[in-house]
Order: C-alpha cells, then sequence, then structure tokens
C-alpha cells in the first residue's frame, strides 16, 4: 500500500519536474543553448509570484496572470540582449555567461528578498485532497500534473501545428537555411526563450505554492529538470514529462525507504540510466 | 640576404619572468618570519585558490571538459583527510597525499560515466556527481551527518605543538600545492600529451585524424585532476579544521569563483587563473564589506568578460605584447627581434 502510494505520488510530482525541464529541453531543442540559470530563473519567477500575490492579494494561480507575460518579456530581452551573442560552436560562453547570471540572479534575490524561505498562499487549494479508492490524492499535485500535460501538449501543438513552432524546428535544423528564407534567427531565438520562460514561470508559481523556497533553491530545479530531460531523452518533450515521473518515483520510492534517500534516489536512477541508456528512454535528438 | 634564423621556445621575457618568479618565490617562503598571522591566512587562501583555477584551467581551458562539478573532488579530498585520521589514524600529511589518490581512483568510475555526456550537458552532469558526493557523505553520521564534524584536537596538535608553528606549516603546504600545480600543468603542457591536448583544443576532429585517443587524453587529464582537486580539498579544510557537506560540495565556493577567476584571468594560458587569482581576491578584499552586490559585480564582470573579452586579461596582453611567460610554443626567431609564428 505505501508503495502503491509513493509511487502515484511520486507520478504526481513528476508533473512539477516536467514543468522545470520542460523549458530547458525547449530551448536546447531550437538553440542547443545549455541554461545554468534555469533554476535560477524558475525561483525568480516564484519570488514574482510572491510580490505579486502580496501587492495586489490575488491568489497565487491568478498572479500568474502577470508573472507569466513578465517572464516572457525577461527571456526575451535576455535571449536578445546577452544569450544571443554567447551562440556559436564554442560551449564554453553560453555556459559561462547563463552561470554568471545564475550568480547575479541569486545573490539580487538575496539583497531583495532576504535568506528567509518563504511560501506562497494558496489557501484551501494546499490541503485539499480527494479520495481515489484507499489513495488520497493532494489536490494542488494533480493540479500540477494536470497542468504539466496541458503544457507539454500546447508546446507539442506549437512544436508540429504553428507558423512559430515550424520557424523554431527550420532554425533548429539549419540556422543558416532559415535565415535565407527570411527568418531573423535571432528574434526566433528571442521568442523560443520568452516561451520557455512563460512555462517557466507556470513551474516557478507551482513550485511556490508546493514548498518554501529561498533564493539558494536554484540549482537542485535545474538539476531536477535537467536530469527529466536525460531520462526522456533529448528533444522529446512527452519523453520528458516520462522522465520527470520517474525520477518523482524514484524520490518518493527513496523517501519511503529512508526520508535521507529522497534526493540520492532520484540521482541514482538517472546515473543508471545514464549507464544503460546514455541517449535517455526516447531520444529524438543527439546532444 | 644573410639573417639568422633558429627556432627557440624561450624568449627574454620567458627567462626574466622566470628570474622573477624565483625571487617572489623566495619572499614568499619566508613569509611566516615577516607577515602577521592575517595575512599569512590570506595567502594561504590564495594559493589553494590559485591551485583549483590552474586545475580547473587544466580541464576546461586545455581538455575542453567544461566541469561545473569540480566541488565533488574538493568535498572528497577535504572528508578524506577527516576521515583517514579520525578513523585509521593516519598523520595529516599521510592523509592529504592518500586523499588525493583516493580523488583520482574514485573518478575513473565517474568519468566512465559522465563522459557519455557532451558539452554542456556534460558540465550539468559533473554537478550532479557532486550532489551525490555531497548526499553521500551526509548520510554518514560517523562524519557528523548533515551538520559536519570538526577536527580533533590531538590530530591538529600533531602536526606542530604550538599555533603559529602550525600556521606556518599549512601555509607553506598551500604554497607548495600552488608551486606543485602550476610545475605540473606546465610539464604536462610541454610534453607529448600536452601537445596532443593543445591539438584536441584547437581542432578536435583534426587530432583525431592525426591519431590522437581524444577519449584516452582527456581520460587521463580528468582523472590528473580530480586526484590533485582532491588534495587541494583536503589542505582547504586542514586549514578550516571543521567540515560539513554543506561548505564542503558548495558549486559557489568551489566552482562558480574558479570559473570566474580563470575566464577573467584569461582561460586556455597558464598566465590567466594566476592574474585571475589575484584580481579576485583584489576584489574580494576591496568589495567584500558590499556582501551580495560584490558577487553580483563578480558574476557581472564575468559576463562582460566573456562577452567582450573571451581570452580574459592576459588573452589581451598576450595578443597586445606577443608575451608568453611561461614558454609553451614554440617561436622563429630572426637575428635578434623576436616574432611570435
Amino acid at each position: 500500500m505505501d508503495f502503491l502510494n509513493a509511487v502515484v505520488q511520486g507520478t504526481l510530482l513528476g508533473g512539477l519536474y516536467a514543468l522545470f525541464a520542460a523549458g530547458l529541453s525547449l530551448i536546447f531543442g531550437v538553440m542547443r543553448l545549455v541554461n545554468i540559470a534555469h533554476g535560477d530563473l524558475i525561483v525568480l519567477a516564484a519570488y514574482l509570484g510572491l510580490t505579486t500575490t502580496v501587492v495586489l492579494g490575488v491568489h497565487p494561480l491568478v498572479a500568474l496572470i502577470v508573472v507569466v507575460p513578465a517572464m516572457a518579456g525577461i527571456g526575451y530581452v535576455l535571449q536578445r540582449g546577452v544569450l544571443n551573442h554567447t551562440l556559436g560552436d564554442d560551449i564554453l560562453p553560453p555556459l559561462l555567461v547563463t552561470f554568471g547570471l545564475s550568480v547575479i540572479i541569486q545573490n539580487a534575490l538575496l539583497e531583495g528578498y532576504s535568506a528567509d524561505p518563504q511560501k506562497m498562499d494558496a489557501g484551501v487549494l494546499e490541503t485539499a485532497s480527494v479520495a481515489l479508492g484507499p489513495l488520497s490524492l493532494g489536490l494542488l499535485p494533480l493540479l500540477t500534473f494536470a497542468i504539466a500535460v496541458a503544457v507539454i501538449a500546447g508546446l507539442q501543438w506549437t512544436f508540429y501545428r504553428t507558423p512559430l513552432g515550424r520557424a523554431f524546428r527550420a532554425t533548429s535544423d539549419n540556422q543558416d537555411i532559415a535565415q535565407l528564407m527570411g527568418l531573423n534567427k535571432r528574434h526566433v531565438f528571442g521568442l523560443a526563450m520568452a516561451l520557455a520562460l512563460a512555462v517557466t514561470a507556470v513551474a516557478g508559481i507551482l513550485l511556490g505554492i508546493r514548498t518554501s523556497f529561498d533564493p539558494s533553491v536554484g540549482g537542485g530545479r535545474l538539476i531536477f529538470g535537467f536530469e527529466a530531460v536525460i531520462i526522456g531523452g533529448l528533444g522529446n518533450l512527452w519523453g520528458t514529462l516520462v522522465g520527470g515521473v520517474i525520477l518523482g518515483v524514484a524520490q518518493t520510492l527513496g523517501a519511503t525507504i529512508n526520508p535521507g534517500w529522497q534526493l540520492l534516489a532520484g540521482h541514482i536512477a538517472f546515473l543508471v540510466i545514464l549507464a544503460v541508456r546514455p541517449n535517455g528512454l526516447f531520444p529524438r535528438i543527439s546532444g | 640576404m644573410n639573417t639568422d634564423i633558429r627556432v627557440s621556445r624561450t624568449s627574454n621575457a620567458a627567462k626574466v619572468a622566470a628570474a622573477l618568479g624565483a625571487l617572489i618565490v623566495v619572499i614568499l617562503i619566508a613569509a611566516p618570519y615577516w607577515a602577521g598571522r592575517a595575512d599569512l591566512r590570506l595567502m594561504g587562501e590564495v594559493f589553494l585558490y590559485l591551485a583549483l583555477a590552474s586545475l580547473w584551467n587544466l580541464l576546461a581551458g586545455y581538455a575542453g571538459l567544461v566541469s561545473v562539478g569540480q566541488q565533488a573532488y574538493v568535498g572528497f579530498g577535504g572528508y578524506m583527510l577527516f576521515a583517514l585520521t579520525i578513523f585509521a589514524g593516519l598523520p595529516p600529511l599521510v592523509a592529504i597525499a592518500l586523499a588525493g589518490v583516493l580523488g583520482a581512483l574514485i573518478s575513473i568510475p565517474v568519468a566512465a560515466l559522465i563522459f557519455r555526456l557532451r558539452g554542456a550537458y556534460f558540465a550539468i552532469g559533473t554537478w550532479v556527481m557532486a550532489e551525490v558526493f555531497r548526499l553521500v557523505f551526509a548520510q554518514v553520521s560517523a562524519l557528523g551527518g548533515g551538520s559536519g564534524t570538526s577536527l580533533p584536537t590531538d590530530i591538529v596538535r600533531s602536526m606542530a605543538d604550538d599555533r603559529s608553528a602550525r600556521e606556518a606549516l599549512s601555509y607553506w603546504l598551500a604554497l607548495g600545492a600552488a608551486l606543485i600545480v602550476v610545475t605540473a600543468v606546465y610539464l604536462l603542457l610541454r610534453s607529448r600529451k600536452g601537445l596532443a591536448l593543445t591539438a584536441i583544443r584547437d581542432n578536435e576532429l583534426a587530432s583525431a585524424s592525426l591519431g590522437i585517443d581524444i577519449w584516452r587524453t582527456k581520460f587521463f587529464v580528468y582523472v590528473v585532476t580530480s586526484g590533485l582537486t582532491a588534495v587541494i580539498g583536503a589542505l582547504i579544510f586542514l586549514q578550516k579544521l571543521r567540515i560539513s557537506p554543506d561548505a564542503a560540495f558548495s558549486v559557489n565556493d568551489w566552482t562558480a569563483f574558479v570559473i570566474f577567476i580563470v575566464v577573467i584571468g584569461g582561460i586556455g594560458t597558464i598566465e590567466g587563473p594566476i592574474i585571475g587569482t589575484l584580481v579576485f581576491f583584489l576584489l574580494r578584499e576591496t568589495l567584500a564589506d558590499l556582501g551580495t552586490i560584490y558577487l553580483m559585480v563578480l558574476g557581472l564582470v564575468a559576463i562582460v568578460v566573456m562577452l567582450k573579452a573571451p581570452h580574459g586579461i592576459w588573452g589581451f596582453i598576450r595578443h597586445r605584447f606577443n608575451l608568453q611567460l611561461f614558454p609553451l610554443g614554440y617561436r622563429v626567431v630572426i637575428a635578434d627581434h623576436t616574432k611570435g609564428v
């Protein structure tokens, strides 16, 4: 019974990890950029959500109306102002610049909000649950998972059914030819980052409702997202969801054995999959 | 035209630098006799950061292995010092050396696993490994679990009886480690393996077609730097006398700062980490009161350097004055006028 419960809770937790990962997966797919500051951007979104709820006195989910466009705007400006200058064959510049960004965001949050853990108040949503047979499922984890599925379906649809997605895929395949076809790759990359950070905003708000957060937790969120991407296979969005679920289940199973093993079990699951299937379970593109 | 042309590795600048460097080293060795306690401690820290930066530079700047997880070996070395002295009763100096050997050994299976990841994903993979190390050591209750432990006083006393002698010893160890690391990196790069490394850095495909085993060369560099990083980690925590998982495996302290040092100084040069370390500590000592603002400035400086001057301060100087203080490459010397190739 504990086992089944752990698996179900882990699966729902995996939805949150898939949301952490979806933005990473998207920008890697479009421009081969790995954003070390991704976790800190998730935390930034959580803090923006906190400020919005406090200042406007609204529910955290309503704060999404403010935070999602704000993060998308930050993403576009960040990409065109800074990150576009780092793209090229050398992997060092994007890595180091996003590393620098990570340190800047962390310390800016520390300066603005102090190191005290914060949490968003979502009222009854935090404790409400539905009974499913012998199991009791929290409404918030269920909602998170549903949002994750919807976001990934939406990204998938954008990618394969819209002109924007066509532009993403074209630029991803061959930047020069995409340019010749009249696409401005700098703008396309800006839009991709905007979309990725819009997803990050959703992830950040849900994180902030679920647990307390402080400016230093970004690195851990980046790692969870990264593990979900690698487990699922690079460039495969549905794979990323599966990766998130595997990670979540490994963590909750680890925690039922020994609370200290929760994170360790997730990392070990990742390393085992890396050892057995280096390209992840469902790879689309080669890294 | 009858000009005297020869190929030379060294240059007058390098000779002057070597003489000056030797003089500086002698002065530094004598530091316990002329410097105050606080200065000695600070200089010891400078040397350990210099060693970490030189090692990361070898890894990322020459072998192309951009790791953000070297804190795994810093922390591992630190914990090995504590474990080997507390449980095995080894003298601290033996424990430090052994920590290096163990660090190199543990890096072998780690490399086998994370070398499957490429480029930027390799970087985050190394971070995952460091997290695994941190979580594992946090589970070892004999070493204080998550809250850490202190080095027992009798072990500290066993190094030297009075405090100033201990501090001098700790300083010399740090200085010695920095000298050994810089010399080792220099000699490695001048060797046959170093030539292969430089070739890989410049063009991986071309060097593979010349018969260089890329995987093995990178693997070798990874294992060597990991072992040496573990030694430095042991020395860092010998200075601190207290260890905890969060301090030992801190990504900010042992990787972010080190990367900024190398990037600001000039990646892919031996001189770069030295200059970067000096700049880093200069900034830190003048701006430390600003706290978080200082770290934001540091991050900003690193970003600007990476975007505007990707070869760092030393890259700029070298380009401007055609200078190389640690002679690695060969130059054609025409008569008395030196000219780079």
